[in-house]
This record gives structure tokens, C-alpha cells and sequence, in this order.
């Protein structure tokens, strides 16, 4: 395929969620994941060495096209919107969960120290956080995790893409 | 000397182990040698300097209150002679959890300071598949709607069953499962197709026991045209 580069520059560019390199084989009969893998590096490179006011990211496990820095101002004008935002409460539960997850609400209360019912559930409206399931355990309790939509919004590839949690010395007794 | 200084704090902290952990940092002590009456001492000040200004004190700071006084008196306790083994230091489960709660502290800032999506960076808006019918705006409904309309279907059920002996065997899971299982068959159920001829009282009280477990765990949704209208049940999306 000659014009390999551009029909993926536009599959990026009209998607509204990140495109992972399964759907874009899928649509390339015939090119293979390395040949895409390797044309949307060049892709990358291309966007870092202008630089613009977008720049092609890999983000949640595909390829995004995202605006860079410091444009915010200007963007929220136009969307007339404000700005998403965390209050620190909501950030320090969505922080137990990423790093903890599978996990119970009450192992984030142990951690935090105080209810986290309220956010929780507004970690859940927002879809950063989600329900896995139950543990097997008596009373079966709810587990929670991130989602696809967390790495979205954090500008995350993947998970392990979280920067490491400082290890908190254990007490030399 | 902390008199002024409650009132710009007390609504920063997240909670009683941040208060502890501001407490800490501010009289800059060792948090592995925490002095625990100095410390003890502040806290309840600040619990206070709350309860005056008649905030909202959530329960777990008192929780947390309790644990201090706890470990102040076991402090002052001489060890134990008989125990051969090295008693543990009574503060030692709350160090442990402070740093633990310092750590995600630290990583929730580490969060907050990455490019986040709609604050510093954007992309191409999603694009929502609103599946609602034309001319009519569905708005999502909470279990108050849902009890409501429950109430007026089990009026309308005849009553000749009170007497009845169930001989069916009805679980919640199997009816949650049920639910689950037809939604993704047909995409969208009403409330009135759930309870329509659902036949027992037991059974009907069971499928709304599953629909409201479904909706807490955020497994279904319930959308409403207008208030009294039909009630829709579809499958929260990821």
C-alpha cells in the first residue's frame, strides 16, 4: 500500500476514541500489525519534530490525536466549557484504585481513612472507575477497578504506564 | 501556638490521617518516634477548634481520636516483664498506616499533575450514541421513581394471595441473572415488562429486589420520558 502513512493518519484523525493497532489491521486487509506499528512511529516522529498544536499519542492501549500543551485556555473558550475536574478527595480514592485494584471499598477506606462511598460513585459516574465483579469471599463484596476511560483521561498506554507507587519503608522492628 | 491556625486548615484535610499527617510534618518529629502526647494533644485542639465551629465533624475523626488516647495510655504503661518476646510498639500500626496513606497521598499529586484529558489536553469530543427515541428525552431515573412506580403496580396486583404457600423457588441471582440475560438479548426492557405478569407476589418482589441490585451496582440504568411515563431498563454501558 503506497499511501499506507495518510489512510493511517486519517483513521486516527476521524476516530473519536484511540484506535488500537487490532482495528486498524482489521481495516488494512493485508498490511501487517509491525508495517502499522512502525509507519504510526514515523507518524509520531513527524507531529514531534513540527510542533504543532496536535500531536499523534499512544494512548489506552491505541492511537489518539491530541492537543498540546498550554492550549487549554483557548479550547474551553471555544467549548464554552470548564475545565474536568478532581477534588484532591476524589483524587486520593481514584489513586487506591489504580493502585490497588482489584479492589474492596473498605480496603480504600482502611487506606484514606474516612467514607468513600460519595466518591466512589462519582469515580463511577465520571467512568474512571468500574465494578470487576465480587470477591469470593464471605458477603461477597464488590470489587472495583479502572477503566479504559481512566488511561484516556490520564494519558495512559497502559496500566503498568503509572508511574511507581513510592514503596513506604516497612518498620525495622 | 496552633490557636491560629485551625481555621484556614480544617476543610483542607482529607481526613483524620491527614490532619495526623499535617500534624507530624508541621512539629517536623519522627514519624517512626511519633511524640505521641504532643501530637495527641494537637489533634483533640483541632477537633475542637471544629466541634466550636459547629463543622460537620465526620465520625472517623473521632474514631481516629480514640485510637491516639488509646495508644498514649498503653504508652505510659511500663513493659510487660513476663512476656519473653519484644512487646510491639504500640504506635506501630498507626505508622504503618500513615506512610501508607502518604504514599497515595503523594501518588494522587503524581496524578494531578499529568496531562489530564479536558483540562490540559484535548482530543476529538466522543460523539454519544444517544439511542433515545425521537422527541422524547429520556432522563435517567433513581430508585425513589422506581419505588414509586413499584408501589402502583403492587396496587394494581390482586390480593388473593395472601394466604398463598410459595412452592417456588425463586433466588435473587437467578433473577438478576435473568434480567442481565434478557437485556442483552433485547437491548431495552420496561419496568412494566419485568412486573407485568411476573404471577407470585414473591416473584414480583424479588425481580424489583434484583432491579434495584442491579441499578446500586450500576448494571442497569432506568431512563423516564416524564414523570408517571413508561420506565426503561437498559444496560449501563461500560
Amino acid at each position: 500500500m503506497d499511501n499506507l502513512k495518510a489512510v493511517i493518519e486519517a483513521l486516527v484523525f476521524v476516530s473519536d476514541t484511540p484506535v488500537t493497532l487490532a482495528v486498524m489491521e482489521k481495516i488494512l486487509e493485508g498490511v501487517s500489525r509491525k508495517e502499522i506499528s512502525s509507519t504510526l512511529d514515523e507518524l509520531m516522529g513527524e507531529y514531534e519534530r513540527r510542533p504543532g498544536g496536535v500531536f499523534l499519542k499512544e494512548i489506552a492501549g491505541g492511537y489518539q490525536f491530541r492537543t498540546g500543551e498550554a492550549l487549554a485556555p483557548w479550547i474551553l473558550k471555544l467549548k464554552g466549557q470548564k475545565p474536568m475536574d478532581l477534588t484532591p478527595a476524589a483524587m486520593e480514592t481514584l489513586a487506591v484504585v489504580a493502585y490497588r485494584q482489584p479492589v474492596m471499598k473498605s480496603e480504600i477506606e482502611k487506606v484514606r481513612g474516612v467514607d468513600v462511598s460519595g466518591i466512589l460513585r462519582g469515580l463511577m459516574e465520571k467512568k474512571l472507575v468500574r465494578i470487576m465483579g465480587r470477591k469470593n469471599v464471605p458477603g461477597r463484596p464488590i470489587i472495583y477497578g479502572t477503566t479504559g476511560r481512566f488511561l484516556e483521561v490520564f494519558g495512559l498506554k497502559a496500566l503498568s504506564d503509572l508511574p511507581t507507587l513510592r514503596e513506604f519503608k516497612e518498620l525495622e522492628e | 501556638m496552633t490557636d491560629s491556625t485551625y481555621e484556614i486548615k480544617l476543610d483542607v484535610f482529607e481526613g483524620p490521617l491527614d490532619l495526623l499527617l499535617y500534624l507530624i510534618r508541621k512539629n517536623e518529629v519522627d514519624i517512626y518516634d511519633i511524640p505521641i502526647a504532643l501530637i495527641t494533644r494537637q489533634y483533640m485542639e483541632y477537633i475542637d477548634a471544629m466541634k466550636s465551629l459547629n463543622l460537620d465533624l465526620a465520625g472517623e475523626y473521632l474514631v481516629l481520636a480514640a485510637t491516639l488516647t488509646h495508644i498514649k495510655s498503653r504508652m505510659l504503661l511500663p513493659p510487660s516483664e513476663e512476656e519473653e518476646e519484644e512487646e510491639e510498639d504500640p504506635r506501630q500500626e498507626l505508622v504503618r498506616q500513615l506512610l501508607e496513606y502518604e504514599a497515595f497521598k503523594e501518588a494522587a499529586l503524581g496524578l494531578d499533575r499529568m496531562k489530564i484529558l479536558g483540562r490540559d489536553v484535548f482530543s476529538r469530543d466522543h460523539i454519544f450514541d444517544d439511542s433515545g427515541e425521537e422527541g422524547e428525552t429520556l432522563r435517567e431515573i433513581g430508585i425513589f421513581e422506581l419505588v414509586e412506580a413499584f408501589r402502583r403496580v403492587t396496587l394494581g396486583a390482586d390480593q388473593h394471595d395472601i394466604m398463598e404457600i410459595d412452592v417456588e423457588k425463586i433466588s435473587l441471582s437467578e433473577r438478576i441473572n435473568d434480567i442481565v440475560d434478557e437485556l442483552e438479548k433485547r437491548g431495552e426492557l420496561t419496568f412494566s415488562d419485568l412486573l407485568g405478569e411476573t404471577g407470585s407476589r414473591k416473584r414480583l418482589i424479588y425481580t424489583f429486589l434484583a432491579i434495584l441490585e442491579l441499578m446500586k451496582l450500576r448494571i442497569i440504568r432506568a431512563y423516564q420520558a416524564v414523570p408517571y411515563g413508561v420506565i426503561r431498563i437498559r444496560l449501563a454501558e461500560e
